[in-house]
């Protein structure tokens, strides 16, 4: 631990914690774009700019490391001309479409705009003007928006190892690319999404559904395997209309693609809501997938009691006739360790086979 | 091409070196980088393409398109303009059959450039041909001469 | 006795330019032709400092006999037969073609240290280079010296980079020193990428061993046993000879394991810049040599203690690096007796632009400007009045032609809002125009950003925008106080010094010539007339002949007029082109 000061407030503080991280750690507002806890700092925003004692220039809070007895200013008229110039500077380059952007309301830019009352009138000039939309079919691009913090480099190399993007061409013309600038193919599980900072990277499937603070948000885990991720359902008119993550998560506000973009099977209408027990024989019967065979001429709706029992006498009637390992169990990697443990238990112990397995391990 | 390719990557597995360097030695080969030799170099290295393409696109030296054999460069100038650059350069777009958003012919034989002025304002319009230049030219005289390139038998 | 007679033949490119060979086959054969014992030499074949800088006037000839030395200049090779047979034969120079005294003054103040043995020493032959006192110092020091005696001679000697910053050498060895690691590294920093700079390109082609050594010292100082040599790629001819001399370095054996018995061993490599002129930075060289795109990482931590590899890193420019054997040759006190106070020894300008006598110069630090350019550099060219002097390029500013008394050193220069930099000098006389300059500059540095801040990225391109629409007539009330307001921003919140120092020459020639962009704003007139856009072309009647020639050059065909009648443009269709202005033969054409 070390001691500092900041705004004149004494402190101790982690002695490898850099600046940014010991005044969030005690409620100390500094205003960032481009930094992000879970990432590699880039210091390239400059709105975290403070005044140290004892340096001739300001220096960026984000990447400098405490020193015994440092005496910090994160606030002075100087200091905050600089971060109002930064935001005049990214907003002169920046399509001011805030109205039908799926950011608003969520984007830090926005925010800090809001927060410094900031328009871009004075320095208004050429703006990058990138008309080819990316392919893809998860992940919107809209590099007009970007403001190359790096954020969503670091996010795919960092957290996914994908790097599937990195910084491309330099000064005014930098932007954010793929190899030859190709349609985005990579893993899509969105981790760019969720740290970028503003409009610039969004959700294909979200456009225009409802942005943050129409929607009801639901915490929830998510469903698709025993990792068990938790996300937060963003829902309108009972439908779910984009899945996010929270950083203050387990997972750290990481998921993959199908948990942030596989969530439409929730209202399919293809969706099983209720039991189906076959009513038709399994021999010469055309497969359900055919053409023209509609599923009430295979299945009919029952309880839970009901098709539970069935199951239940159907086990006990193999057993009996076949013999226990005649029966086997397979379990999905959707369920959670505690209900596979239970299901490898029941197949062991009640049904009385080793005949189990798990379809993580094909 | 893939030969030469693996020459580099040899020299490169032998000597240690770096991404620069590799690129450097690619295009030394052969003139530019070509987006195989990105995707081979990142499957053998394991070094993801993206990080090649960020560093080609950084250094002016990188080329990532072959540059034609032979060189045609109008002038956009101000007076070149009002004299009917804009139509010389079409003319000259047709007659190379120039894709669009491309400068460079698909047989690799001419590279139409245009640049801001060539300072010879008083033979407007102005045209270069391999470093030649012709002024108070038209689309016409400078499409003969593409024709006449095109018929040269190759020297070298 | 025998006639020791040594004929020296530039042959630098500007001396080839001038047509050098030539003038030394010539030289050859004449001789040859007339059985004298006399040695041609390829002078100077290490480029401008070879010819010690006077390429303006080459082709310059120099001729040795028994320890006097005498120089030709604008040398041609129908002039060789009668020097040689006047001056070799006859023992009587050729007057008339001799130099004239401005080139005696062109040296008188200069002090050579750096570039003392460039030109002297043959750049391609390490035994020329040993013979004149080379390697003597690293070997002293490698046998007899510990570090810190070294840091504490480089200490003493008050060198400072010479590559723009100025940050003590001395102390940023004992940092690299002081700082933890067992493996640490030495890079030549030789990217040089200001325009109109060309000193370390000199002295790597006029001296490449100059610089192993001083390398070969400065990792004995601080406990590096690799170093990098960062080249730029445009230098084929530097990257050659210092491939070269590291070769020669190796089989001597003052490269490689155990240098001169020693427990030292120390290797160089060198990697070729691939265009970037952010690279001179410190962190985005280090990135660069790694292989990666140039983008400068914030600061701290400092490369001395994580640099290169996360290692501790000295980056030295290689002019730093080219005095070190000097300094250790003739001890600190010698150096620092050059110089000021805080700035001490020498520095290499580059002196070019409107004045006479252009090229590389070496001067003591805390020299005046006006002796630079009224004595060194022989005034200003043509009849026009000096109106100012940039230094530092595209991170440097103006000192206004009323400022000559000023001592040029790290100090004074900051105060006056310019910079010493790596050495560019360009003279600029009334025909310059001041917000011209300035987006030049601008222009430079913003396609050289990286990109990677906002107030660089985006800060310098608007700084171009205000500025090139002040140049075209377009400039809004207001403008000049929002480039001062984005130039005060750009230089403080940038993150490395490529952005730090972009807006020194918009602010340093607003501080000086304010009414220059006033005018340029208000009255849409440029007083340098340089700015096209600005200017308005009219026919004076009375001197017009009505000859036509005006009309012919226009390419807009905004002239008209019948034949030996006054003739007119049209100012809506004129585009300023000035073709007319050239054509006119009798002045007719009026420029405003």
């Amino acid at each position: 631990m070390v001691r500092i000061n900041i705004d004149g407030k004494e402190l101790q503080v982690p002695a490898q914690s850099t600046i940014l991280e010991a005044a969030k750690n005690n409620d100390i507002f500094i205003p960032t774009l481009c930094h992000h806890p879970k990432l590699t700092p880039f210091g390239g925003c400059r709105l975290c700019l403070v005044e140290v004692k004892g340096f001739l220039k300001p220096v960026t809070a984000c990447t400098t490391t405490v020193g015994e007895g440092m005496e910090v200013v994160t606030s002075s008229p100087e200091i905050e001309e600089l971060r109002r110039l930064v935001l005049e500077l990214i907003l002169s380059d920046h399509p001011n479409d805030c109205m039908v952007c799926e950011k608003t309301g969520s984007c830090a830019l926005q925010e800090l705009a809001y927060m410094y009352g900031v328009r871009e009138a004075e320095y208004a000039g050429e703006r990058r003007n990138y008309e080819t939309r990316d392919g893809n079919p998860f992940i919107e691009r809209d590099l007009e928006k970007c403001i190359l913090c790096g954020r969503c480099v670091k996010a795919c190399d960092e957290i996914q190892g994908v790097e599937a993007i990195d910084f491309g061409y330099r000064g005014f013309r930098a932007k954010i690319c793929t190899s030859y600038e190709e349609d985005l193919d990579c893993e899509f599980c969105g981790q760019c999404v969720a740290v970028c900072p503003t409009g610039a990277l969004t959700g294909k499937l979200w456009k225009l559904k409802g942005r943050p603070g129409t929607t009801k948000e639901i915490d929830t885990v998510c469903p698709y395997c025993g990792i068990g991720c938790n996300i937060t359902a963003h829902v309108k008119k009972n439908e779910i209309v984009r899945i996010t993550s929270a950083e203050d998560t387990w997972n750290e506000g990481w998921l993959c693609v199908k948990g942030r973009f596989g969530y439409q099977f929730v209202s399919s209408p293809d969706r099983l809501v209720r039991p189906l027990i076959r009513t038709a024989p399994k021999s010469g019967m055309p497969s359900l997938g055919r053409k023209g065979i509609k599923w009430g001429e295979v299945f009919r709706e029952a309880s839970w009691e009901e098709a539970l029992d069935l199951i239940a006498s159907r086990i006990r009637e193999i057993k009996e006739t076949h013999g226990a390992d005649a029966l086997a169990g397979l379990s999905s990697a959707r369920c959670t360790n505690e209900e596979n443990y239970v299901f490898q238990k029941f197949m062991r112990a009640a049904v009385g086979t080793n005949n189990v397995d798990h379809c993580a391990r094909l | 091409m893939i030969e030469e390719l693996e020459n580099i990557l040899e020299r490169y597995r032998k000597k240690g070196g770096n991404i620069i360097a590799l690129l450097q030695d690619t295009q030394e080969s052969l003139g530019y980088i070509p987006r195989m030799a990105v995707r081979f170099f990142s499957e053998e290295l394991g070094i993801a393409a993206s990080r090649f393409y960020g560093v080609a696109t950084f250094y002016s030296q990188f080329r990532l398109k072959p540059v034609g054999r032979h060189k045609i460069t109008a002038c956009c100038g101000t007076a070149c303009h009002v004299r009917g650059a804009e139509k010389i350069i079409g003319g000259l777009r047709k007659e190379l059959a120039l894709p669009a958003g491309e400068d460079t012919t698909p047989d690799g034989e001419f590279t139409l450039e245009e640049v801001a002025c060539l300072g010879t304002c008083s033979f407007a319009p102005v045209v270069m041909v391999d470093g030649g230049v012709r002024g108070k030219t038209s689309a016409d005289v400078i499409v003969k001469e593409i024709k006449a390139i095109r018929k040269k038998p190759d020297e070298g | 006795m025998k006639d020791n007679t040594v004929v020296r033949v530039c042959m630098g490119p500007a001396g080839i330019a001038a047509g050098g060979k030539a003038v030394l086959e010539a030289f050859r054969e004449t001789l040859a032709d007339r059985n004298i014992d006399a040695e041609v030499k390829e002078h100077c074949s290490s480029h401008q400092v070879g010819c010690l800088g006077l390429c303006a006037r080459d082709v310059l000839v120099e001729i040795g006999r028994n320890g006097s030395k005498t120089s030709y200049q604008y040398v041609k090779p129908d002039m060789v037969g009668r020097i040689v047979a006047e001056h070799i034969v006859g023992g009587t120079p050729v007057k008339e073609w001799l130099v004239d005294e401005t080139f005696d003054t062109f040296y008188r103040k200069q002090v050579k240290i750096v570039l003392a043995d460039c030109g002297r020493v043959d750049p391609e032959d390490i035994d020329s280079y040993i013979a004149a006192g080379g390697y003597e110092p690293t070997r002293e020091v490698l046998m007899t010296w510990i570090p810190d005696d070294v840091i504490e001679e480089i200490r003493m000697s008050g060198i400072r980079g010479r590559g723009g910053a100025g940050f003590p050498t001395g102390l940023k060895w004992e940092l690299a020193r002081r700082s933890k690691g067992d493996v640490k590294y030495v890079i030549c920093n030789a990217d040089e990428g200001d325009p109109g700079a060309f000193m370390d390109r000199a002295v790597i082609e006029g001296n490449p061993h100059s610089v192993i050594e001083g390398m070969l010292i400065g990792a004995f100082a601080i406990g590096a046993n690799k170093g990098y040599v960062y080249i730029r790629a445009e230098y084929p001819l530097a990257v050659e000879r210092l491939k070269l001399a590291i070769k020669q370095a190796y089989e001597r054996r003052f490269l490689g394991r155990a240098i001169f018995n020693t427990q030292f061993s120390f290797d160089i490599e060198i990697r070729l810049g691939a265009g970037a002129f952010v690279c001179g930075e410190e962190t985005a060289l280090i990135a660069s040599i790694e292989g990666e795109r140039g983008m400068p990482r914030s600061k701290p931590p400092f490369p001395v203690n994580r640099g290169l590899w996360q290692r501790p890193t000295v980056i030295n420019n290689v002019e730093t690096l080219a005095n070190v054997p000097y300094i250790i040759r003739k001890g600190w006190a010698w150096y620092a007796s050059y110089g000021t106070e805080k700035s001490k020894g020498t520095k290499v300008f580059a002196l070019t632009g409107k004045i006479r006598n252009q090229g590389l110069i070496e001067v003591p630090m805390g020299i005046t400007l006006g002796e630079i350019i009224h004595e060194i550099g022989g005034g200003i060219e043509g009849n026009r009045a000096l109106k100012a002097v940039q230094t530092g390029g595209p991170s440097g500013g103006c000192i206004p032609a009323g400022m000559l008394d000023l001592n040029v050193d790290y100090e004074s220069l900051a105060k006056a809002g310019s910079i010493v930099g790596s050495g560019g000098m360009i003279v600029l006389d009334e025909d310059n125009c001041m917000v011209n300059m300035a987006k030049y500059f601008i222009q430079f540095t913003q396609a050289e950003s990286c990109g990677k801040c906002v107030p660089c990225r985006v800060g310098t391109k608007r700084l171009l925008e205000i500025l090139t629409r002040i140049t075209e007539g377009q400039g809004k009330e207001g403008d000049i106080e929002r480039l001062e307001r984005l130039s005060r921003g750009v230089k403080t919140a940038s993150l490395c010094g490529l952005g730090q120092t972009a807006p020194n020459p918009v602010l340093s020639n607003l501080r000086y010539f304010r009414e220059e962009f006033e005018t340029h704003i208000r009255d849409k007139k440029c007083p340098a007339k340089v700015c096209k856009k600005l200017l308005r072309y009219s026919i004076l009647e009375e001197y017009c002949k009505g000859c036509g020639a005006c009309m012919k050059a226009c390419p807009a065909d905004a002239i008209s007029g019948d034949k030996k009648k006054p003739h007119r443009i049209n100012p809506d269709r004129c585009i300023r082109c000035g073709a007319c202005f050239e054509a006119c033969k009798f002045k007719s054409v009026a420029r405003d």
